[in-house]
């Protein structure tokens, strides 16, 4: 057996992906622009990709930003530099931490609804019938999601910023003796508005990865049961690279000197 | 007389699996085509080719005349307000009631209001035999024969000119499959719509159809009015309107 057969076989399958998932980007965001609007779907999706991600973005924030301010303090300490605590904490938060968290976190919440919900309504022909029901589907279930994505990320971001920061004021003020009011001061002294906005635009990248993750594996499932599970699975495993991914190329591009 | 459908030499694959290798068919107005045929011989992608959800190889495809092989946009979703569709699963949306899905195509499709095109949804499921008191429950709360008429009243809603079944009374029991395939005969009457439906069903087949066409390995083999099925003469039917394990036709366990 030919040795570059398979090799040869896994490439064109990645590269048929690739112009797969370019085409699906495109039309979806082509349409974004195209009547009709469906207002009331985009909301409903806002309400259950934002809202009620909250409890959980919320609760990784609050519990990351208390572990950051203990390790600064720890590793500052080595060097008589435990001061810097919160100046750090809020660094950390709003530019990496804060995005990344709630990002991943979503993306393992809502892509994965996302692909199990259209990729059901696939293998069940529930799609098919949209189309005999004259109407597009990209637009009547991928625009919503991803508009919502899009819009309701950087609320959360933003949120989930003041929970971090907040989660290291708790840590720093009950264990590690800061005073609150200095503790305040220093953070608000030294966080400049680029740190929150940079957050806030890769916050607004990663909805749109997550909901065109979970839109497209759905779009795509095949066979039953298993194929949406895979789908699903594909969603959060694909979204997740994809954020990580782009927060580094994001911060490379917001931060380049 | 323009044919209402027409398919000219439609091919489609798969990779390397070809699923219709040049298939000719016409469906005359007001015509009840039935399309047999075992599974996997391409009965379901002939419909959605025809639909546009799937894209032909090779071939042309015509509805009143006008060619619609590679119809986009504004243009398809237009061509497509002619069709009704019911699907083999009744493909009924989980997230919306009853109603809801009966007056989709009214509201999303023709953007009429919802209070109209309740009424009219109401008046759609009374044809189907189904009364008020489901219209707000959710189709996960129906049984599989009352999701067919759900689809069913959905699919006649806004009283479409052609109207494709697809396995209407696939896992229906014998009772719930004549009624079904009742209701197909008589909405169709009132509608005034001309079908087109693929079954392996021969008891459904004979009741709803004038015309019968019989597909396999891509092709269409025979056709002509039901009445002609059992002198049909081809070996190819014969087999497959008995339901006999054996003859000409071999079962391919591997697709």
């Amino acid at each position: 057996m030919n040795i570059f057969a398979p090799i040869g076989r896994a490439f064109l399958l990645l590269l048929a992906r690739i112009g797969s998932l370019t085409m699906f980007t495109w039309q979806a965001v082509s349409s974004v622009v195209r009547p009709p609007v469906y207002g009331y779907h985009i909301l409903q999706q806002m309400m259950r990709i934002g809202y009620n991600s909250l409890p959980v973005v919320g609760l990784t924030a609050f519990f990351t930003g208390g572990a950051l301010a203990l390790q600064i303090y720890l590793g500052g300490n080595r060097y008589g530099a435990e001061a810097i605590v919160p100046q750090i904490v809020v660094l950390g938060i709003t530019r990496e931490l804060g995005p990344v968290i709630a990002g991943l976190m979503v993306a393992g919440r809502v892509s994965a609804a996302i692909a199990a919900e259209i990729g059901t309504m696939r293998v069940t022909e529930q799609i098919d019938a949209l189309t005999t029901l004259a109407t597009n589907p990209v637009k009547y279930l991928v625009v919503p999601r991803l508009i919502a994505a899009v819009v309701t990320m950087p609320i959360l971001v933003a949120i989930a910023d003041s929970i971090g920061v907040f989660g290291g004021y708790v840590v720093s003020t009950q264990t590690l003796g800061f005073s609150g009011g200095i503790y305040l001061k220093n953070t608000v002294d030294f966080m400049k508005t680029e740190d929150v906005v940079s957050g806030l635009y890769k916050a607004a990248t990663f909805g749109f990865i997550i909901a065109l993750m979970g839109c497209y594996n759905g779009f795509h499932s095949r066979g039953g049961a298993q194929g949406v599970g895979a789908a699903t699975t594909n969603a959060v495993v694909s979204s997740s690279i994809l954020i990580l991914a782009a927060n580094y190329l994001l911060t490379s591009l917001l931060f380049a000197k | 007389m323009t044919p209402k459908i027409e398919l000219r030499g439609v091919r489609k694959r798969f990779g390397p699996k070809v699923v219709l290798d040049g298939v000719d068919l016409v469906v005359d107005p007001g015509e009840s085509l039935v399309i047999i045929g075992g599974s996997g011989t391409g009965k379901s992608v002939t419909i959605k080719s025809i639909l546009g959800i799937l894209r032909p190889d090779e071939g042309r495809i015509f509805v009143d005349g006008e060619e619609v092989t590679h119809i986009t946009g504004r243009a398809r979703d237009k061509m497509l307000l002619k069709f009704g569709m019911l699907f083999q699963g009744a493909a009924l949306f989980d997230s919306l009631t009853v109603w809801e899905n009966v007056a989709f195509g009214l509201i999303q499709g023709r953007g009429m209001a919802r209070k109209p095109a309740r009424e009219i949804a109401i008046r759609k499921l009374a044809q189907v035999g189904l009364g008020a008191e489901v219209a707000n429950l959710s189709p996960a709360e129906l049984s599989g024969g009352m999701q067919k008429r759900v689809g069913l009243a959905r699919a006649i809603a806004a009283d479409p000119q052609i109207i494709f079944f697809d396995e209407p009374t696939t896992g229906l029991d014998p009772i719930m499959a004549d009624i079904i395939n009742d209701l197909i005969v008589n909405t169709v009457k009132d509608v005034g719509a001309t079908t087109l439906s693929i079954t392996h069903d021969m008891v459904s087949a004979r009741k709803i159809a004038h015309r019968i066409a019989m597909l396999y390995k891509g092709k269409i083999i025979w056709h002509g009015p039901v009445a002609d099925i059992d002198k049909s003469g081809n070996p190819y039917v014969d087999q497959f309107i008995h339901g006999r394990a054996e003859g000409p036709i071999k079962m391919e366990v591997k697709a």
